[in-house]
């Protein structure tokens, strides 16, 4: 399965859990804590993320930044 | 199309395009209009257009689009953004021109200026963000909002015989010969903000063809406005908004 | 009216409308948006006609509030724009008019005024004196004003209007009236391309590298920075003061001074032949820029002549401006007609002499 990874900006997330609704790993979930702003911003809670991008697509503040680790035959050609 | 930039033996597979702006979004959480921004910028980046890309902000909450896009952009009155761009477009032909609007910025007062533009071909894109409410001033009703909706000024429900029905300006519009691309999208799923993407792509370069105007509607959620949470909004987008604003392509170019 | 030669050999007879027209694609115009209403609409007919054979564009809007609009996105992307109407046509154009002023941008707006209020009458009036001057759309901005008194004027004025918008970076208005644009007379127009264009850095052009983005627009929603705007404003007016112009007739050794302006103007010429026919030393004073006000001439006035009578086709609107720059030093009084009536100048005559006879009856 391929790897992948999300970057979310605490202080730009406002826990809207729209990511958390699409990401078809259940990767997502809201933090115990708050940002600066005052919500719950949104963190990795398990390690299955596929570097899919739905949750960077539904994101409406741009918080997300969207990892994935790339083929091994492109790699190579790498 | 997604950037692919080695970093950590991983690569980047998405990251916020460059033709916005730090200015984080103003808007409430989980608000069609900031996932509206972001798409219609990846297009200008991904096309290499912002330097020749001009765009015309309505009154309504995204009043203060221009905050966001990097691009050349003027604040048109409450409705008048459709005209406002023809001036822009007619001076600039050569550059892309897009206005962007709430429901009642092209629904109600804009309704004029909306079908002449239409009308007269105007070679730009109308954005047309439809979320069934006036947000900005606090949850009117809006010309699109349903029958039976409640909003501040439909308190027992939006009646047919007082307040008239819901207007279906995009079907009055996809009517009109001048119009050359009228679809219909949203962005409440992963899938309908890359079909958004393709309408958006499209529309831009449909631009150069000078043949008549592309017109997009999303319908969009207003979380504060209906009083549901983000992921609520959607579904009720999904179950009550669809059936009346159907998602799809209302009418599409016959010599492509 | 005395005719002005721009050193070209070029005389025309021609309906005011027109030669306003022609003046402004001689100006160089790269639009025109607007709308047809009574007495105005010769003027997009000559658009229409001549500008495919010219150059620049025309587009009859849907209405004066889509044209005006059309005017800030065309004028805010660094054309040099134009539009026409008639006074409820101005009407519709406030909003737009006080988005334009606060935004900054230069354009060119005639009104050819007709009788009022409402939709009133196609007759001449100088009932938009207010609206124009004043405001008439909502908040703290003028616009650049000038008053044509003949065929002549409405075509200098076009280059003259331009260039103050586009020096001020303000709307500038020509405040015409109906019989100015219908009537038929003399004029030497301006030479095509003698008003050059100068690039600006702050149009909405599409954003190269090299700068920030350009945003147009009129919202301030923070109240230090709106007072910002608005001291912009002000002081840009109070240089706009240099820009006053104004015509003296017969006032060197006047004891009566006649202000007027536009059609009113000719009338009190003609009215000032005759009462100088009779013996009476009247003069005029013919305000050529309704804003900014010629005020420093009448009050300088108000210390040499008896007293001033303000000819208007209105209920009494430029009156007040005087009244202001008499500043109580001489009594002002007012003779007007309304609805689309012309006074006659025997009628601006007989006002004198009744008010001369009631001034001498009371200081007897």
């Amino acid at each position: 399965m391929i790897k992948g990874t999300v970057f979310i900006e605490q202080n730009i997330c406002k826990g809207c859990e729209l990511c958390i609704a699409a990401c078809p790993q259940e990767s997502l979930g809201l933090s115990s804590k708050i940002n600066i702003n005052g919500y719950r911003y949104v963190e990795l809670i398990k390690d299955n993320c596929t570097g899919c991008v739905n949750c960077a697509l539904v994101c409406p503040d741009v918080a997300i930044t969207v990892y994935r680790e790339p083929k091994p035959s492109m790699k190579k050609a790498v | 199309m997604e950037n692919v930039i080695t970093t950590n033996g991983f690569d980047v597979v998405y990251k916020k395009p460059a033709t916005l702006t730090d200015t984080p979004f103003h808007y409430c959480p989980g608000c069609g209009h900031s996932v509206v921004h972001r798409v219609l910028m990846e297009v200008v980046e991904e096309l290499g257009i912002q330097e020749e890309t001009i765009g015309v902000a309505p009154v309504g909450c995204s009043v203060f689009a221009y905050h966001y896009m990097d691009i050349d952009m003027q604040e048109a009155a409450h409705g008048r953004a459709s005209a406002v761009a023809t001036g822009i477009k007619r001076i600039l032909p050569e550059k892309y021109v897009f206005s962007y609007q709430g429901d009642g910025d092209l629904a109600a007062i804009g309704t004029a200026e909306t079908i002449h533009t239409v009308n007269r071909g105007e070679n730009i894109l109308m954005i047309f963000i439809n979320n069934a409410i006036y947000g900005m001033t606090g949850g009117q009703m809006a010309p699109t909002t349903l029958l039976e909706q409640v909003t501040s000024t439909s308190p027992y429900g939006r009646q047919h015989d007082l307040m008239g029905y819901p207007l279906k300006i995009t079907d009055l519009i996809a009517q009109l010969p001048g119009a050359y691309y009228v679809t219909r999208q949203s962005v409440h799923t992963a899938i309908a903000v890359r079909k958004l993407k393709k309408a958006i792509t499209k529309s831009l370069e449909y631009q150069k063809l000078n043949k008549g105007t592309s017109f997009i509607e999303v319908v969009s959620n207003c979380p504060s406005g209906w009083k549901m949470t983000p992921v609520e909004s959607n579904q009720w987008l999904a179950e009550n908004m669809f059936p009346l604003y159907p998602l799809g392509d209302l009418k599409v170019p016959k010599d492509k | 009216m005395e005719q002005k030669n721009n050193g070209k050999t070029e005389a025309r007879l021609m309906k005011g409308n027109e030669a306003l027209a022609e003046a402004a694609i001689r100006a160089d115009i790269d639009a025109y948006f607007g709308y047809p209403i009574t007495p105005q609409s010769e003027v997009l007919e000559y658009f229409t006609r001549e500008m495919p054979k010219r150059h620049g564009i025309f587009l009859q809007a849907e209405s004066e509030l889509a044209a005006i609009n059309m005017i800030y996105g065309a004028a805010g992307a660094g054309g040099r724009v134009m539009t026409s109407s008639s006074s409820p046509g101005i009407s519709l154009m406030q909003e737009g008019i006080s988005y334009i002023a606060s935004a900054q941008l230069p354009c060119l707006i005639v009104n050819v005024n007709r009788g009022g209020p409402g939709l009133g009458t196609i007759q001449p009036s100088q009932g938009d004196y207010f609206q124009a001057t004043k405001g008439g759309g909502h908040g703290d901005y003028h616009l650049i004003v000038l008053a044509p008194a003949s065929v002549q004027e409405m075509a200098d004025f076009v280059f003259d209007a331009i260039r103050l918008a586009e020096k001020y970076r303000n709307p500038a208005m020509i405040l015409a009236d109906g019989a100015l644009g219908q009537m038929m007379e003399k004029v030497v127009l301006p030479e095509e391309g003698s008003l050059p264009k100068h690039g600006n850095n702050w149009a909405t052009v599409g954003k190269p590298s090299s700068r920030e983005r350009n945003i147009i627009t009129s919202l301030y929603i923070q109240p230090e920075k709106m007072e910002g705007i608005n001291f912009e404003l002000q002081e840009k007016y109070s240089r706009i003061q240099d820009e006053v112009r104004y015509e003296e007739i017969n006032m060197e050794d006047a004891d009566i001074a006649l202000v007027a302006f536009g059609l009113s103007a000719r009338v009190c010429q003609k009215a000032v032949d005759l009462g100088r026919e009779k013996g009476i030393k009247v003069g005029l004073i013919r305000p050529i820029t309704l804003y900014p006000f010629p005020k420093k001439v009448i009050s300088a006035f108000a210390e040499k002549v008896n007293f001033f009578l303000t000819v208007e086709m209105n209920a009494g609107q430029m009156v007040e401006d005087v009244t202001l720059a008499v500043n109580g030093k001489r009594p002002v009084f007012f003779k007007g007609r309304m609805g689309g009536m012309i006074p006659s100048p025997e009628d601006v005559v007989t006002e004198l002499e009744s008010i001369i006879e009631k001034i001498s009856i009371s200081q007897d």
